[in-house]
């Protein structure tokens, strides 16, 4: 018998041992971030940068593979019991030596997440993590002469890039309200003072948004520079458009954060996504009802929010609990009750 | 069912105005939810695991007497807890809020012969939609017993003190025959029936894991201590089965809580549903522990007025919710376990022999239940 058959051959046995459960809920007692465990992290050290941004430091499970500079993380954090997943851009090098890895964190207003990490995350709290991913990342040969165009916490995913790599020849244009709001901006100075890097910082403030035009006149080569761009959507439309304009198109890299921002409203198209079937629906009826009446096959039992036998994945979209009147967007991993939920708005239900 | 409606005094404005108050309970804690309540059923689970793995790691050496004895009582409290503040509550939704897969009603499965997945159907909508509505109802004397008078008596009710104490002792198969409904589905024609025979399947399956891994695989283990493991499993099952049959007896069957006719709930409104969870449960007083051990459906009342809510804070709950039993003059019935397991029993034991149509009972239903 081969070593591995053999190995599975003990972990079957090992479940014989466990069932009901997995010897994983044992193990994960006590080494949580074990190789073979799901993969988690568990924050070291949470350091402030500006008023409302922090570097969180992450000690990552054995499973972790690694990531490029510029990539995300997406992770998962329980917010007052309830796990909430967001991604952020790793700010630390690719390389570092003690394996850790970093993420830096702006508190935006409303935001559950990032003010949970950046006001009240323990040191010690385990969280959740997948593989790093995203395609905001240098090429393998390194650009000769680059441009970094970033406004507010946009300038994380490009730290990374700073910190790990030697530029011969980069800019950097960064808008932040004003100077005490620039994140990272003690070691960006170390840069510049050390001729690795040159700067110029836009102080939206009392300099108002940077208008893409001026470009020529702050980078005047700007066209001639690979470009990695990250920040608000009016930034990168207007630099999308610029290079394009100039024909350069291919030159631009950007990143976006949070794509989609939901709406919560009353009613809205729903969409039965694995049936196909679409519908409007006002927003007092259970989506139970709507999608029965377009004839969607949906589970059911007790039709007044006790079962759970309903329980159906919420793909996009909000949702309106009807009894308590409480939203819920849709997550990965999101389900929702629908005999006791109404439409808030367009939404997609798996079903 | 007694002749005497306990509940009308009140008229169908203050049933909806009880209604109303009820949601207005519910919406509190569901607002107060958080972290602490996470915090607490991590640990409970946790301590479960470990007192498992503790207890069966002392098992090892139960050729040894006390060993014998520490693993076995330390066993039966793993097992009362997964089945109870853990498993009940869990496959019940009381933690989806979380959003943790793997504290969830979807993915949890319980040290049980009975499947989750089929478990929660009988339980989670017939039981607590129907609660105490006599021909749809199942748990109401688990289809094998009479528990009102209104039911009818037949011959085979002679024997039911006796069904009902071997039910109590493997109890987990008579869930899992009753999630099955095995005794309506071993007719000829419905034994055929593909999902019925995909359930049957599914409760073979689990069967056979639960009884290789308490009796062949952790027996074995023990090399030595193999005799003595096997039956200290065996006790550890058994003390479960009873603790749990136990509990859920006094849920119900108690004297004092009322049965509902079928034609009763036609067209029932919210305020109707909440007075019938409220007539048609009963609690157990006592301390702490007692709570936890029964997963705290000592509170049966607010568990079934709220089934969702998280297991820890019904305490608190049931503070308003006694409140408001006195407000409206009902009758809130809750004694300690002894009492209430008499209670049932001696109901059980009455049953068993016919009675005459319910006598016109004169007022005295206080005395009765003193009595009782
Ligand atoms: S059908 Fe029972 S909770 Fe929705």
């Amino acid at each position: 018998m081969t070593s591995t058959a053999l190995r599975s051959r003990a972990w079957k046995l090992l479940e014989m041992v466990t069932t009901p459960l997995l010897p994983s809920d044992y193990l994960d007692l006590v080494s949580p971030l074990r190789a073979g465990a799901d993969l988690r992290g568990r924050i070291e050290a949470v350091h402030p940068e500006t008023g409302d941004a922090a570097t969180i430091v992450i000690r990552p499970g054995r499973g972790w593979r690694g990531h490029t500079a510029g990539q995300y993380v997406r992770i998962g954090v329980d917010v007052d019991g309830v796990r909430l997943w967001r991604a952020y851009s790793l700010t630390s090098p690719a390389k570092r030596r003690d394996g850790r890895v970093t993420i830096t964190v702006k508190a935006i207003p409303d935001g559950k997440v990032s003010n949970h990490l950046v006001r009240s995350a323990k040191p010690g709290t385990l969280i959740q993590l997948d593989q790093a991913t995203g395609d905001f990342v240098l090429p393998q040969a390194k650009p000769a002469k680059v441009l970094f165009l970033t406004a507010g916490s946009g300038i994380t995913p490009v730290m990374g890039m700073l910190r790990d790599t030697e530029f011969d020849d980069v800019v950097m244009v960064h808008c932040a309200p004003q100077p005490q709001d620039v994140i990272f901006r003690d070691e960006l100075h170390a840069l510049v003072a050390d001729k690795k890097l040159q700067l110029t910082e836009v102080h939206t403030d009392t300099d108002g948004m940077l208008d893409i035009a001026r470009l020529d006149e702050l980078v005047p080569d700007w066209a001639e520079r690979e470009t990695w761009a990250c920040g608000p959507a009016g930034l990168l439309d207007a630099a999308e458009e610029h290079w394009s304009e100039h024909g350069v198109q291919e030159r631009l890299h950007t990143e976006r954060f949070r794509p989609t921002i939901v709406v919560a409203g009353d009613g809205g198209e729903v969409t039965f996504s694995a049936t196909g079937k679409s519908v409007d629906a006002d927003g007092a009826t259970p989506l139970l009802d709507v999608g029965e009446e377009a004839g969607v096959l949906m589970p059911s039992g007790c039709r007044m929010g006790i079962c759970f036998g309903c329980i159906t994945p919420l793909k996009a979209g909000a949702v309106r609990d009807l009894r308590t009147g409480e939203i819920t967007e849709a997550e990965p991993g999101v389900l929702i009750q629908t005999c006791v939920s109404a439409a808030a708005g367009p939404c997609d239900i798996e079903r | 069912m007694t002749a005497i409606d306990p509940t009308a005094h009140l008229t169908a404005e203050q049933i909806e105005e009880l209604g109303r108050e009820l949601d207005a309970i519910r919406d509190e804690v569901i607002a107060s939810r958080g972290e602490k309540d996470a915090a607490y059923i991590r640990k409970v689970i946790s301590a479960q695991r470990k007192l498992e793995l503790v207890s069966r790691g002392v098992l090892l050496f139960s050729f040894f007497p006390p060993a014998w004895i520490i693993g076995t009582a330390g066993l039966s409290v793993a097992k009362i807890m997964d089945n109870m503040e853990i498993g009940h509550n869990i496959l019940h939704g009381q933690w989806d809020w979380m959003r943790d897969p793997k504290i969830h009603s979807t993915t949890w499965e319980w040290d049980h012969v009975s499947p989750a997945d089929q478990w929660k159907h009988s339980h989670n909508e017939l039981h607590h939609t129907y609660t105490n509505v006599i021909g749809k109802d199942n748990d109401l004397g688990y289809g094998i017993m009479r528990v009102d008078e209104d039911q009818k008596w037949q011959p085979f009710h002679l024997g039911q003190p006796l069904w009902n104490f071997i039910n109590a002792c493997f109890f987990e198969y008579g869930i899992a025959a009753y999630d099955l409904e095995l005794g309506k589905n071993l007719d000829k024609r419905r034994r055929k029936n593909p999902e019925f025979r995909a359930r049957a399947k599914a409760v073979g399956r689990k069967i056979r894991k639960q009884v290789l891994k308490d009796y062949v695989v952790h027996p074995l283990l023990s090399g030595p201590s193999f005799l003595p493991t096997l039956a200290a499993t065996f006790t550890a099952n058994l003390v479960r089965n009873l603790w749990s049959h136990s509990v859920i007896m006094c849920g119900h069957f108690p004297e004092g809580v009322q049965v509902f006719e079928r034609r009763s709930i036609n067209g029932e409104t919210r305020g109707q549903w909440y007075l019938r969870q409220m007539m048609g449960s009963a609690n157990i007083s006592g301390s702490k522990a007692m709570h936890f051990m029964t997963g705290n459906l000592s509170h049966q009342i607010e568990h079934h007025l709220f089934p969702d809510l998280p297991s820890n804070r019904y305490a608190e709950v049931a503070v308003k919710v006694r409140a408001l039993f006195e407000k409206y003059e009902l009758e809130y019935v809750t004694g300690p376990l002894p009492k209430q397991v008499y209670s049932a029993w001696r109901k059980v034991v009455r049953l068993s022999l016919p009675n005459k149509k319910p006598k016109v009972k004169t007022p005295d239903r206080e005395r009765e239940l003193l009595a009782a």
